[in-house]
């Protein structure tokens, strides 16, 4: 009889004592997009490698108000400038880090990031407002023979002589997958800032695009700003070409 | 009777158990020594400090070879990773280990204490312990910035209040400061024993407050540069009119160790490259080593770089060996022995126009001596073995034939041939020459070294004669001597071979940041050269650009590692058979452009830190 119970009592302690172990996942999903007066910020893809925190391009931080210890929970931004991020219900606050992004995000006296209260309480979605130093409109991609010309005008939204910022270079960038930044490219043209004189008229022209192995009729385009002083570059929306 | 004779032990312990417990207790340990037998015994004290020894923090190192292919001087044969990453992470590179000093400050405050040791003991190991501590420092200001600076072990008082303990971060130029005048401190105090290779001597405290003081000046010049790396308490960032007393404190002390003619630059062997490899594996008498982290023999203290490293061909230890193959991108730096830069002369103009050789090894001839003391160039030798690289055939009608075998056979035209060489390269086979090269630098030619039964001992080099004539030369040229920067610079020039000298419209900071990147490849300098230039985000700024074709210049972009593979040509009866040709060739595995962002010249302080002393301030860009 008594070693009957003991197997017995073991099933029981099993199927009972996890109960209390475990947390519930997070299940509150926090998207939305960063934008300009309703319209996204095109930025990099992220290149996510696994365990690496801090290897994205371009990310938001998130801190949970509720733990003495805190530390940040970073939320990338998509080359569409769109972001999603599974939290556990709380008080949590936002900030975009020094240095993240072709925009500007307010401050505070202490010259340090201003930060955004959110309260995390079932799924949400939330546009995020930036000043971004410089809006790209009307880009156009023309594909002559195995050429890509472009075409774009440049907005400078921050005029002031304290934040605005010069452009450092346009560029064209051709890739073989919908990921084209500077990072991931088959082939670019570059404008140097130095040679544009009039910011509503910028046009490129890629040379060549090589043979692409394996065969492939179609790229992908888009043209990006780089700003001076300004790591993140900002980009128009990607492009399929048909090279016929 | 039984209960009695209980009841009566009972009692007897009572009686005399409890008569002295302190007596009782105070056993004296037989396998533990007290602070005051360590501190009391000159013995002890020395095995004391041989822990802080061994406990001095080196990013890049032969026993951690994995950083060395994280930047362009090497692919990484076997694990593809940072070929395969773009950005580098905020958090790559630091160091925050204030154990260490702690455990410093508490030695040289226990050192103090003696009793027993002899006035001139006490003076020794209390430099010691300074050395090591300002060294932990140096290191923390090149990875973090500015960082507090302790120079007394903090107590904590159980008051449940630690605030007194948390210490702001001090100004970038002040950690270097401190660097500085603890090493002029202690220079007199340390013995000039130039043959003390493992120790601290008044040659290596005046060969780090040079290094210390350039790489202050370098970063008060170059800050300009990149404005937004700076804080605005100077935890990061030194003003640029600093610049001048730092080059000058720089060449003053490299020149006081020069004119101290305790160390020349190591000639012993008539053959350049030879003598050039022979630096990091001649431990007796060498005249130019300053300070090494060393290892011996069946003391528990090798490390496996030749485990690693052994030419697959002749490897003495299985599937082990060959994981470090140095890039094109160094290769090709490599100057000419007329002073000029090309890259290397492969094919004219089209890819397939080839330019046939030989023998493999005469593609590099005529360039610095430096280039085969560093890297095992296809068709050299190593323990008098042929180290056999080549990636296949170049046939008759211009294809490739290779295999997937190290040394593989295979049938041409019914005779069987080699198609590939037993250190490869193949694509993607781990440990086979995929960059084209092997290590010779650091690498250790004693049979056995390959094994792992056995391993190496050859030392690290941290310091050494080159260095210094090089930071002279940097200091001086900075300062606008470039008379005086040409001298030095020709000095350690000629030792490679290179004996036209250079003149003093030569000296450039495309020409010093050049002769670094060649004499010091796989020491330990790369990354902190680059930083304190501030031209890292500049050379890998993430574009997929091309192998340079200016290997001069010190601003080309080098995100990718290129490696040159070597084919034989297996034309019986034609004109070139049995020569060689070679291509430049990006491997499949290297798939991303490294970028080096603006927030990656000091690295990220972790958020535990910060939450535990909320007076520190975090680095910029991150």
């Amino acid at each position: 009889m008594r070693y009957f119970c003991l197997p017995i009592l073991l099933l029981t302690l099993g199927l009972t004592a996890c109960q209390y172990d475990n947390f519930e996942p997070p299940k509150s999903t926090f998207e939305g997009r960063v934008v300009y007066k309703g319209e996204p910020i095109l930025m990099q893809s992220a290149n996510v490698a696994a365990g690496n925190n801090s290897d994205f391009p371009v990310f938001l931080e998130l801190w949970q108000k509720a733990y003495n210890n805190r530390s940040s929970i970073r939320v990338p931004i998509k080359q569409d400038g769109s972001f999603s991020s599974l939290l556990f219900d709380g008080d949590y606050k936002l900030i975009v880090p020094n240095g993240q992004g072709p925009f500007l995000w307010k401050r505070t006296a202490a010259n340090t990031p201003d930060s955004l209260d959110l309260t995390i309480r079932g799924s949400q979605k939330l546009d995020i407002e930036v000043t971004p130093y410089y809006m790209l409109r009307n880009s156009q991609l023309t594909v002559n023979g195995r050429k890509i010309a472009g075409s774009v005008q440049l907005e400078k939204v921050i005029t002031d002589a304290i934040n605005g910022k010069t452009v450092e270079r346009v560029s064209l960038y051709v890739n073989k997958t919908q990921f084209v930044d500077a990072g991931n490219s088959i082939n670019k043209a570059d404008l140097a800032g130095s040679a544009i004189t009039d910011l509503t008229k910028v046009n490129l022209t890629t040379a060549d695009i090589p043979a692409l192995v394996p065969l492939q009729d179609y790229v992908y385009a888009r043209i990006g700003l780089k700003i001076t002083g300004v790591e993140d570059m900002i980009y128009t929306p990607v492009q399929k070409i048909n090279l016929k | 009777m039984k209960k009695y004779s209980f009841l009566f032990m009972t009692a007897l312990v009572l009686v005399s158990g409890c008569k002295s417990d302190v007596d009782f207790l105070d056993v004296k340990s037989t396998n533990i020594l007290l602070v005051d037998e360590v501190f009391n015994d000159p013995r002890l004290v020395l095995s004391a400090v041989t822990d802080l020894y061994n406990r001095i923090p080196d990013l890049v190192k032969p026993s951690n070879m994995a950083l060395y292919a994280a930047f362009d001087e090497a692919f990484a044969s076997g694990d593809y990773g940072r070929h395969q990453n773009r950005e580098y992470s905020y958090d790559d590179w630091n160091y925050w280990d204030y154990g260490y000093i702690r455990e410093i400050n508490l030695f040289i405050q226990r050192v103090d204490g003696s009793t027993k040791l002899s006035a001139a003991e006490k003076a020794r190991f209390t430099a010691e312990g300074r050395y090591l501590r300002a060294n932990a420092y140096f290191e923390l200001v090149k990875r973090m910035g500015g960082v507090p600076l302790i120079t007394e072990p903090l107590l904590y008082d159980y008051s449940g209040d630690v605030t007194n303990l948390r210490k702001p971060r001090a100004k970038e130029s002040e950690v270097y400061d401190f660097v500085i005048a603890e090493m002029e401190a202690i220079k007199s105090v340390l013995p000039k024993t130039p043959g003390e290779k493992s120790r601290a001597t008044y040659g290596l405290a005046v060969a780090t407050k040079a290094r210390a003081a350039l790489y202050a000046g370098s970063i008060a010049k170059y800050g300009v540069n990149t404005p937004t790396v700076s804080l605005p308490g100077g935890e990061v960032g030194i003003p640029a009119s600093k610049a001048t007393a730092y080059f000058q404190t720089a060449l003053a002390s490299a020149q006081e160790l020069i004119n101290s003619g305790q160390y020349a630059l190591y000639q012993k062997s008539p053959d350049l490259s030879t003598n050039f490899a022979n630096i990091f594996l001649d431990k007796s008498g060498n005249p130019e080593v300053i300070f090494v982290e060393d290892f011996k023999l069946q003391s528990g203290k090798i490390h496996g770089f030749a485990l690693d490293n052994q030419p697959r061909a002749i490897t003495e230890e299985g599937e082990r060996g060959g994981r470090l193959n140095p890039s094109l991108n160094l290769v090709q730096s490599f100057e000419k022995l007329d002073n000029t830069f090309a890259p290397l002369a492969i094919n004219t103009g089209s890819a397939t126009n080839y330019i046939y050789y030989d023998n493999p090894e005469d593609l590099f001839a005529g360039r610095d001596a430096r280039l085969r003391g560093t890297v095992l160039v296809p068709g050299a030798t190593f323990k008098d073995k042929s180290i056999d690289i080549f990636a296949g055939l170049l046939l008759g009608n211009g294809t490739f034939l290779s295999g997937d075998q190290l040394g593989q056979l295979k049938n041409v035209n019914g005779a069987s041939v080699q198609v590939v060489g037993k250190s490869g390269p193949i694509e993607g086979y781990d440990g086979s020459a995929q960059g084209g090269f092997y290590m010779r630098k650091y690498n250790d030619p004693v049979p056995g070294s390959g094994q792992i039964g056995t391993q190496s001992e050859v030392w690290q080099v941290r310091y050494r004669y080159a260095e210094v004539l090089l930071n002279a030369a940097e200091a001086g040229f900075e300062l606008g001597q470039n008379a005086l920067a040409a001298t030095y610079m020709n000095q350690v020039r000629s030792r490679a071979g290179l004996t036209t000298p250079l003149t003093t419209a030569d000296i450039t900071f495309d020409r010093i940041v050049h002769e670094r990147k060649v004499e010091l490849a796989f020491e330990n300098h790369e990354l902190w050269d680059m930083k304190r230039w501030r031209i890292a985000h500049i050379i890998f700024d993430g574009s997929n650009s091309d192998l340079t074709t200016k290997p001069g210049s010190a601003t080309e972009p080098s995100t990718r590692v290129y490696s040159l593979w070597p084919y034989k040509v297996y034309n019986p009866g034609g004109a070139n058979d049995g020569k060689w040709a070679f291509r430049k060739i990006l491997s499949g595995r290297v798939t991303q452009s490294h970028v080096f962002r603006l927030g990656n010249y000091y690295s990220r302080i972790g958020d535990v830190i910060i939450n535990n002393n909320p007076l520190i301030v975090r680095n910029p860009n991150q």
